[in-house]
């Protein structure tokens, strides 16, 4: 098992660094000056000439490659223009916020799906289920963003609960993580955005356990637990629900790289300051190092919960062996 | 009922090769769903097509009234259906012209997407070994890449138009086409057939394409299907975004507006046509895609 993480670990560091040679080329081909990417073009020529040499940017592709990937092992990301602070600490301070929206909308969005989902197989053919099944390809189908829209619009505008924007109130300025994270406004601010997520994020878990359930309590072993007289939820939930839950975390696998693209959208429409904001906002303003860096951090985040879920995988299904 | 039909289609399908379509049809008349989003995806091509007969007024239209002052936000009428925007602008004839742009871009994507897709599915599958190694490591790598930061580092270095959405799309979607389509070829080519065909002399080009490909083409319309909503809603979020094209009216693009100028949380009639447009063009090719499946047989494929 060690093993097999280590090596997994290795896969990913190879890979992240083929993710930062794409995203090394992709900003060097693109038209126009390319130095662009790392020096900012507005600050006076002989200060951008100092800058430009000492990033190597006169140099070779070959050799800016080389200072490049250096500076990557290193976690040096440049300097971001528009912050006129390191791209690692504008990273560090927003990548809290995304975990927490993320990590809240994920456990909402699987605790529901998977109970319900049991819940819907078992009933198979009630009015509950179908209503189950209609409810998440709605929201598989409707944009996160325009859900985001239109929750703002009835819960904040229209009802006044919750507020519809950022992660405090305005004006608000805390020092430390327990200042910022651990208080009643910033729970008021996450509910709103969480549950827009969570419920983009719900149709898998939900659609999966009741397809994955519905295998399982065909098999001897429900029959058996029948058999013996057990009350319906404790072979539902001990018996057929454990079992049906391997699929569900499979594909909450694969779904993690489509759900951090869904998360930038979140951030955008509800102006929550964490990473896909902040890229978006990157992107616009031609900050081409810290967009570089986020991205460079977001792919590590995707292959980092990969590997989470691949470790679950076999901490459930004991059969598994790895290599 | 739906089952029924499930266990028609398949014991159909061994019976008779050819008649997929008959397959479906069948389906179509047992399955209401399916019959439901079949004829709202005609309805959707049908406006997409005429689009530009069927709009009443042109997208950037300002219309004023008659003592000449701008219509701003105007709650829909008889004359706006949808409303106005903000500088006075018809909803309605917006959003009937970003049906065209949703139905393009999803449609060309998806299709380049599983022409990329089957072919490496089929490559990789079909001669195994290293090929498929080298293969599949490219594939993990995709399967790396976050998509929508990647579009919008895409579309920031590019300059921002409608085919570099769909360049975009592709160029990290096939990936699952190729996947899928690899695991049925790898079965197909262990079959008797294939290697009665080989004996006989065929080539490999010849094998490929007349005796594997037949068999993955429905796996691969399904896919094909499923791929189209993904492009449609990528398209859609880029455009929300703002790093869509701007000449182009999309439904993503009426929300971008929409949201920067700070009106969506007052003009439902602007926020909320577009959004509904994706959520039932959508549902519909899903329900189609959904009794394709049951073509293709349901057990092949879980997501």
């Amino acid at each position: 098992m060690l093993a097999y993480i280590v090596k997994r670990l290795l896969i990913m560091i190879v890979m992240l660094l083929l993710v930062a040679t794409m995203i090394f080329l992709m900003f060097r081909t693109m038209p126009g000056d390319p130095t662009a990417s790392m020096v900012d073009p507005s600050i006076p020529r002989e200060a951008r000439q100092a800058l430009l040499e000492r990033y190597g940017l006169h140099e070779s592709l070959w050799i800016q490659y080389r200072i490049f990937m250096r500076d990557l092992v290193q976690l040096d990301f440049g300097n971001s223009y528009f912050y006129n602070r390191t791209v690692l600490r504008v990273i560090g301070d927003r990548l809290p916020a995304t975990l927490i929206l993320m990590l809240t909308a994920m456990l909402f969005a699987y605790t529901f799906g998977v109970l319900w989902g049991a819940w819907m197989a078992w009933n198979r053919g009630s009015r509950l289920e179908s209503v189950g099944v209609t409810f998440s390809l709605v929201f598989r189908s409707a944009p996160t963003f325009w859900v985001g829209l239109m929750a703002i619009m009835l819960f904040s505008v229209t009802l006044g609960w919750f507020p519809a924007q950022g992660m405090r109130t305005t004006g608000y300025v805390g020092d430390s993580f327990a200042e910022v994270f651990l208080n009643h406004d910033f729970v008021r601010h996450l509910i709103l955005p969480a549950f827009v997520a969570g419920l983009y994020f719900l149709a898998t878990p939900l659609l999966i356990m009741r397809n994955s359930m519905l295998e399982v309590m065909s098999e001897d072993y429900i029959e058996m637990a029948r058999a013996k007289g057990l009350r319906d939820r404790r072979v539902l939930y001990k018996h057929a629900a454990r079992n049906a839950l391997l699929p569900v975390v499979t594909a909450g696998a694969l779904f993690i790289g489509a759900a951090i693209g869904g998360q930038v959208l979140i951030e955008v429409v509800f102006s929550w300051p964490g990473l896909g904001r902040e890229i978006v906002q990157a992107v616009t303003r031609s900050d081409y190092p810290l967009a570089q860096g986020i991205f460079i951090i977001i792919s590590a985040l995707v292959m980092f919960m990969n590997l989470v879920a691949d470790v679950l995988y076999a901490l459930l299904d004991p059969r598994i062996a790895y290599r | 009922m739906k089952d029924e039909a499930r266990m028609n289609a398949r014991s159909r399908r061994s019976g008779n090769r050819q008649s997929l379509f008959n397959i479906f049809w069948s389906n179509l008349k047992r399955d209401r769903l399916a019959l439901f989003g079949v004829i709202l995806l005609l309805f959707f091509v049908f406006v997409g097509v005429f689009a530009e007969s069927l709009a009443p007024h042109g997208p950037r239209d300002r219309h004023y009234d008659a003592e000449g002052t701008i219509r701003r936000l105007e709650q829909p009428s008889w004359q706006y259906p949808f409303g106005t925007t903000d500088v006075g602008r018809d909803i309605f004839s917006q959003v009937i012209l970003g049906t065209r742009t949703a139905l393009t871009v999803g449609f060309l994507a998806a299709l380049l997407v599983t022409l990329v897709g089957s072919v490496i599915g089929i490559i990789a599958g079909y001669f195994g070994g290293w090929i498929d190694t080298v293969l599949m490591r490219i594939v993990d790598f995709f399967y790396a890449i976050p998509f929508i930061p990647f579009v919008i580092v895409l579309s920031a270095i590019l300059q921002p138009s409608m085919w570099n959405i769909i360049l975009a799309v592709s160029l990290l979607s096939w990936r699952t086409v190729a996947r899928i389509v690899r695991s049925q070829v790898l079965s197909i080519a262990q079959r008797p057939y294939i290697k009665a065909a080989r004996v006989a002399g065929a080539g490999h080009l010849r094998i490929m394409a007349r005796y594997i490909l037949p068999n993955v083409i429905p796996l691969v319309l399904l896919e094909m299907a499923f791929m189209v909503n993904w492009a449609i809603m990528a398209e859609a979020s880029v455009a929300f975004l703002g790093f869509g094209d701007p000449r182009v009216t999309s439904w993503g693009q009426i929300l971008h507006i929409n949201f920067v100028s700070g009106y969506s949380r007052l003009a439902w009639w602007w926020t909320a046509p577009p959004g509904l447009a994706i959520v039932l063009l959508l549902l519909s090719i899903f329900f189609v895609a959904r009794s394709l499946e049951a073509v293709v047989d349901p057990r092949l494929r879980k997501r």
